[in-house]
């Protein structure tokens, strides 16, 4: 697989939306400050029969679905053999790694006593019973996994760079002092990119195996993320507790994750003025329909054997946000089964957008909405908890904004367009 | 185009749903948990409590610096002369309440961990902060370990375990039997000590149960003809007695079966041995590797027809990064 299927976006990096995300960023780091010195209490509305809030559901729970896109185009490319779909990865690893990088960070800033995660690594105190203790390792090993294969586009990057910034900004501060610039640093920085060349081809080598490994561990917690509410016998609504949740967690994330890089993929080609990529994007739109099928047939029998069906019809409050999840998922689908529509963008879009909308809603619905712990408790998100979860957001999509601009991370608009007339 | 993909793909999937499936079926056929009824236990009795909340108060005097535990003020109460906690919290373990239906008919109630046989909290802590000693039952929580992810919170159908939400520094509260504090000096829990009518009997579960068996017999129509905990999500050390349906004492009507029996199931079944996430992996591995090989073949045609080509794009853009 070439390097030379990306290309950094050359743009100016700092435009209006860059300064509006930033002040996003600066107000959810201030809260969380705040949260750190006076409690969670003083920030958010979680309380002890809503132990779980819009950090949890939102952050981690929903946040790693809508990360998924780099594990639905792995398994897409290296397990479905579409190689030429490959130039659309390194956004989707890009993206996926912030996702779970702040993911992790999210959960850090909602637990109690992050101090003591030490113990996760500590063998005598593993508790194999717990779901928890299970996404939590993945989250980290999948975590690092992103991280090692997002490594390659560091690296070409590096091995080409000449440095240009970072020489003008030596000259700059060396003149300030009235001093030459001493050669060690030249040396160094050479240095660097040797090293950058020397580990390139031998990443590559292996890291076929790390990527199945960014495979293997999604599917593993993405499954125990529904694992995690199995314990809630009493508090979760029936409309949504069964032993499938493992199994429809797992199905739910594989078509957001492709939802997610159809919508990427417009979103930036749109921000960016780039050509949309039709025709990958309707390839992609061709499997969602079918993994929805399966999950929405899981859902409808599962509910059928367990008596469920009427309780989901009945319009009460739990009634009507599940016929909503249901009818967003089911709705993107239809629209997807049509090949007219795949063909348009703003269909794609549209449908795309319905589908993750509704998946997400199903983990909303399952970790909060149908979470009802008995008489008494109420949950609604302090505006504070809210701010810090768009400043989380927020930067996500400054970091991508930012890195697609200094690294090759973007499909080369060259080889696209050739691969689309060898295709053709 | 791309039907053997598709199949293997569906394959993937339809095996993550029969693990699932073997994991129901499994779920009757594996061993119950077994009550153990020489753990140490509480019962309480709640035609006899007169509600002037002694065992509160004994409760926080005991526990309240190795429990980390603070008086409660109430709104009316400026000065704060009185500990007026409204419910359970991160300072009160345990809490007497008043459920009036009538004049004639009421009844008071006593909260507090029912330490479980088969405790959720244990099943779900991450990093084992919540265990259950094997010999005394008792469910502990251990401050040092507890990263508070408050999942123990989620998992609890008594919802008994609870945070400092307040505190900068929180940590988990419930009740520990004394384990740590009058346990260790007297032997017994403070509230069952202290308590001036013997609502609250402490002792072994079997014993307790004996007792509460012979109550019920010997005061036919004083008691509602059940012993809340004796069954409930697969038995609890905490047992009750009341006069009034338990329902309306704040205790919810519960199966039999513990919700972390049929959890963990699910969860063995999937990570067996960890023998299904290695088969998974070195399948992958196995396809995407093949694949890698079929794309290397044809690359390498199409690489040097590509090649001169290639050369002269490359310089026009190239990838130099400042
Ligand atoms: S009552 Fe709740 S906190 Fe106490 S042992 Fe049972 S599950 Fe754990
Ligand atoms: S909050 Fe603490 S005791 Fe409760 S489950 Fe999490 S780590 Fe365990």
């Amino acid at each position: 697989m070439s390097h030379d299927e990306y290309q950094t976006y050359r743009a100016k990096i700092l435009t209006p939306s860059f300064v509006v995300l930033l002040v996003l960023t600066l107000i959810g780091f201030a809260l969380i400050a705040v949260r750190f010195i006076k409690g969670i209490g003083a920030v958010s509305n979680m309380n002890d029969g809503y132990p779980w809030g819009i950090w949890i559901t939102y952050d981690v729970a929903t946040g790693t679905a809508i990360a998924c896109g780099g594990y639905a185009m792995a398994i897409l490319i290296y397990i479905r053999n579409r190689m030429h779909y490959h130039p659309m990865i390194r956004s989707a690893i890009l993206t996926s790694m912030f996702g779970y990088g702040l993911a992790g960070f999210s959960v850090m800033v909602d637990v109690g006593r992050p101090w003591n995660a030490y113990n996760f690594f500590i063998p005598s105190k593993w508790q194999a019973n717990s779901a928890m203790f299970e996404v939590a390792v993945c989250v980290m090993a999948y975590t690092t996994v992103l991280l090692l294969e997002f490594l390659p586009t560091v690296l070409t990057a590096l091995e080409k760079t000449q440095w240009k910034t970072l020489q003008l900004l030596l000259d700059m501060v060396y003149s300030r002092m009235g001093m030459e610039r001493p050669e060690r640093i030249g040396d160094r920085l050479d240095k660097v990119k040797d090293l950058a060349a020397w580990l390139k081809p031998r990443l590559d080598k292996v890291l076929i195996f790390i990527i199945v490994l960014g495979i293997t561990l999604p599917t593993m917690h993405q499954s125990s993320l529904g694992s995690l509410l199995l314990i809630a016998s009493t508090k979760l609504h029936p409309l949504w507790y069964t032993g499938f949740l493992p199994l429809l967690f797992l199905i739910n994330c594989m078509f957001i994750g492709y939802s997610i890089a159809i919508l990427e993929s417009v979103i930036s080609c749109y921000a960016f003025k780039r050509p949309f990529e039709t025709r990958e994007l309707s390839g992609i739109a061709r499997i969602i329909p079918w993994l929805t099928i399966i999950w929405l047939s899981v859902v409808i029998g599962d509910l059928a054997w367990r008596g469920q069906l009427a309780a989901a019809v009945s319009f009460d409050f739990y009634s009507r946000f599940f016929l909503l999840e249901f009818c967003l998922v089911a709705g993107g689908s239809l629209l997807m089964f049509s090949g007219k529509k795949r063909e348009s963008i703003r269909w794609l879009f549209v449908s795309a957008a319905l589908i993750v909308l509704g998946g997400a809603l199903y983990r909303f619905n399952v970790y909060l909405i149908g979470f009802n712990p008995g008489k008494g408790w109420h949950y609604f998100p302090a505006l504070a908890e809210l701010l810090i979860t768009v400043g989380i957001v927020a930067f996500e999509i400054l970091g991508y904004q930012v890195i697609v601009k200094i690294l090759p991370v973007l499909p080369k608009l060259h080889t696209r367009q050739q691969l689309d007339a060898e295709k053709a | 185009m791309g039907k053997p993909s598709r199949r293997q793909f569906l394959k993937l999937i339809g095996a993550t749903g029969a693990a699932l499936m073997v994991g129901r079926g499994g779920a009757s056929a594996s061993e119950e948990h077994q009550v153990n009824n020489d753990t140490l236990g509480m019962l309480y009795d709640a035609t006899k409590c007169v509600g002037c909340k002694a065992c509160m108060s004994a409760c926080k005097r005991v526990n309240s610096d190795y429990g980390s535990l603070s008086y409660e003020k109430a709104t009316f109460d400026s000065d704060g002369l009185w500990d007026a906690p409204e419910d359970l919290s991160g300072s009160t373990r345990t809490l007497i309440k008043l459920f009036k239906e009538s004049d004639k008919e009421w009844s008071y109630v006593k909260y507090s961990c029912m330490h479980c046989q088969k405790p959720s909290c244990v099943s779900v802590c991450p990093v084992s902060a919540m265990t259950r000693d094997k010999i005394t039952g008792i469910v502990d929580y251990n401050k040092n370990t507890c990263i508070g992810c408050r999942y123990c919170q989620v998992a609890c159908a008594f919802n008994i375990p609870k945070f400092q939400w307040e505190k900068a520094i929180p940590q988990i509260v419930k009740c520990d039997l004394c384990k740590n504090t009058n346990m260790v000096r007297k032997g017994i829990t403070a509230c069952a000590e202290t308590c001036p009518v013997g609502a609250i009997m402490f002792g072994k579960r079997k014993d307790l149960l004996d007792e509460a068996k012979k109550r019920l017999a010997e005061n036919p129509g004083r008691y509602v003809n059940h012993i809340y905990g004796e069954k409930e999500l697969g038995g609890t050390n905490h047992l009750y007695l009341s006069a009034m349906p338990f329902k309306k004492l704040g205790l919810p009507v519960l199966k039999h079966e513990a919700p972390a029996e049929f959890s963990e199931k699910i969860q063995h079944t999937i990570y067996k041995g960890f023998i299904a996430p290695v088969a998974l992996y070195s399948t992958l591995c196995f396809i995407a590797v093949k694949n890698m090989k079929k794309g290397r073949a044809s690359e390498d045609e199409e690489q040097a027809l590509k090649n001169s080509e290639q050369k002269k794009t490359e310089t026009e853009h190239g990838e130099d990064v400042e």
